[in-house]
């Protein structure tokens, strides 16, 4: 095993499967030599593979994604980088009509291998414009994957699955966790999709978080522990598939369950969850499901405003000891 | 000068899908045709002069209007019926109907119904040429209402930066729907704001298939020599309305009329006639051969079953 950043997690599953697969090349704005990613997270990869390989854009989202979309289904394997989340919302046509629909609207013809990465998330001050999470908007898209890693070891194995997968998959980040530092195995592997991991068990309550809130929702398990509330916490690591096996297992052992989404609260990640607890396994609950995100407002600015809106350990616990 | 053979087989293609529209209006009147259509008729002399240039393993990129690409690339005609009825046999299994209808054995890369979205995607097949080292074009096709998409901008720029094989074929039928060009545009021609993009523009005569030719050659040598894309735009008029019960009351008459005399067909026909490539007895004989193959896709098309419905459940992911 080794130590690493989710960073550069992220950034040697790509230098694996371009050096893997000649058919693998990124395109995005600003990943080449000069910046290596907003978030630096394609940094070297341009030296190593070359600006044919690696190719700085335009500011064209749109076409970024249309153009990973026609060489996707003519045999190439783009991984497309949008630099932040919020900027996918240029790009939605080639996302959720071509991308994902090029394949069912022609019986199965075409598919359209392709990756597009692009961080979410809010915690760094940086306004509306660039914290939104939007994850579900994509989940909402039949013929998109959408992957959420919240760990260094989820984030290269679940990119490298999706680099060499058959479907255009919507590979979301989180600003927090590029500077995050976890174990992954020197030998290769991979992280399959649509399999779930309890990061800790337990019996009283399950918290379903995603990304950076797994890592909060494992602080608050820790603090309930202390006083006496086992809980169980349920990483999804993709949101399509879900791996709903796993969630209600755990939902129909502990009889609670609280969600945990940075996204806005209605018609978010956690209202599905909700919805599939609810429809598969509501005569195992002993309480109400509880919801924890951000209440329906664009993320604000000023620090104090921005720490309100997004959930944290506390709003986990008080959530938790509502219903426990 | 090309050679008869090919000349015939162009006007052929033509006739093909002139008779293919008007027997999709046709079907269309008895409810036979699910949806709505985008008639391809007066159009012919783009996607046939074009594609006249094309290997199968070149692509085409391709609109809501696109059943004239198709043909003119080389699909088959009972399986374009097919998916116009929604048929199980059509080429997308009854998933796409008329404006979705693809062909990747022969380099039909489909029609998005999205009007301008076909233009990065065009931009991201020739990419992938690029990136493969092969010396196959792109041809994309798509209206005057689609350069006022910012994908045009944004597709075509990336195609001149990047040096792709594209062609960027504007079929210009003065009309957005019922919006005509002069609202929406202070320039006449589209292909103006080639410049804009650094590459080269050309303005043609869409209603005659051997000048479409003609500047297709230029396009596609350039292109597959890797000196990049080229904006050919083709004035033309589409014979019927924009899309099924439009009876296109926006088109002043005489407009309507002075156009109709400049009928693709027609006018092929004409010269190939005075060029003493085309008897009246071989024009006869193709119109007859045309109609037989129409009639044959047809009857498969009608005969042919729906999809079973929970088909609708396949296909989402690979």
């Amino acid at each position: 095993m080794k130590e690493i950043t989710y960073r550069d997690a992220l950034c040697e599953a790509l230098r694996e499967e371009m050096q893997r697969d000649k058919a693998v090349f990124l395109l995005g704005e600003d990943i080449g030599r000069y910046w290596g990613g907003a978030f630096k997270v394609t940094k070297g990869l341009a030296e190593e593979f070359g600006d044919e390989r690696v190719r700085d854009t335009p500011i064209s989202e749109s076409t970024i994604i249309g153009a990973a979309v026609g060489a996707a289904i003519t045999g190439m394997r783009p991984v497309a980088e949008i630099m932040f989340g919020d900027l996918t919302a240029l790009a939605m046509d080639q996302i959720m009509n071509q991308a994902a629909k090029i394949r069912y609207m022609f019986g199965g013809q075409a598919k359209a291998p392709s990756v597009i990465r692009t961080p979410f998330g809010g915690g760094v001050n940086i306004a509306s414009h660039h914290s939104q999470s939007l994850e579900a908007w994509f989940m909402h898209v039949p013929g998109l994957w959408v992957a959420v890693p919240s760990t260094p070891y989820d984030a290269k194995g679940l990119l490298k699955t999706a680099v060499r997968g058959e479907n255009p998959v919507f590979f979301c980040e989180h600003k927090l966790l590029y500077p995050l530092k976890g174990m992954i195995p020197k030998e290769e592997y991979t992280v399959p999709f649509g399999k779930a991991e309890v990061k800790r068990e337990g019996k009283d309550v399950t918290i379903f978080a995603t990304m950076y809130m797994v890592h909060l929702a494992l602080v608050a398990a820790e603090r309930l522990g202390k006083e006496g509330i086992s809980v169980e916490v349920i990483d999804p690591r993709t949101l399509v598939p879900l791996d709903k096996a796993t969630l209600l297992t755990s939902v129909k052992k502990t009889g609670r369950i609280v969600i945990v989404s940075e996204d806005c609260k209605t018609a978010g990640v956690s209202s599905e969850i909700a919805a599939i607890v609810a429809e598969e396994a509501i005569d195992y609950l002993d309480a109400p499901i509880k919801r924890v995100a951000e209440p329906d407002t664009p993320i604000p600015f000023s620090p104090p405003l921005e720490k309100f809106v997004i959930p944290d350990e506390n709003r986990i616990i008080k959530a938790v000891k509502e219903i426990v | 000068m090309l050679e008869k053979e090919k000349l015939v087989q162009m006007y052929r293609k033509m006739l093909e899908i002139r008779f293919f529209e008007e027997k999709v209006y046709e079907l269309y009147g008895q409810n036979l045709v699910p949806g709505t259509i985008h008639l391809y008729a007066g159009e012919e002399a783009i996607a046939v002069g074009v594609c006249a240039h094309l290997r199968n393993d070149d692509y085409i990129v391709s609109t809501h209007r696109g059943h004239g690409h198709c043909i003119a690339k080389g699909a088959r005609l009972d399986k374009t019926m097919a998916e116009i009825l929604g048929k199980k046999t059509g080429y997308c299994k009854g998933k796409g109907g008329s404006m979705h209808i693809a062909d990747f054995s022969i380099g039909m890369l489909g029609a998005t119904a999205v009007v301008g979205a076909g233009i990065p995607i065009a931009t991201g097949a020739g990419l992938s040429i690029k990136l493969r080292g092969t010396d196959q074009v792109v041809a994309c096709f798509f209206g005057d209402g689609a350069s006022n998409q910012g994908t045009f901008h944004e597709g075509i720029n990336l195609a001149a930066v990047w040096s792709l094989p594209v062609l960027f074929v504007c079929e210009n039928n003065m009309y957005a729907m019922g919006t005509r060009q002069s609202q929406v545009m202070l320039i006449e021609n589209v292909a103006d704001r080639a410049q804009a993009y650094g590459i080269p523009g050309v303005v043609v005569d869409g209603n005659d298939v051997l000048t479409v030719y003609e500047a297709t050659k230029k396009a596609v040598e350039r292109a597959r020599a890797g000196k990049g894309p080229t904006l050919i735009e083709c004035k033309t008029y589409r014979h019927k309305g924009h899309s099924r019960f439009d009876p296109a009351t926006y088109r002043p008459k005489e407009e309507v009329g002075e156009w109709l005399k400049k009928d693709p067909i027609v006018r092929f026909r004409t010269r190939l006639s005075e060029m003493q490539v085309l008897t009246e007895e071989e024009t006869k004989k193709i119109e007859k051969e045309v109609v037989d193959a129409i009639d044959v896709a047809v009857k498969f098309a009608i005969e042919s079953p729906y999809p079973a419905p929970e088909e609708a459940l396949e296909d989402v992911y690979a």
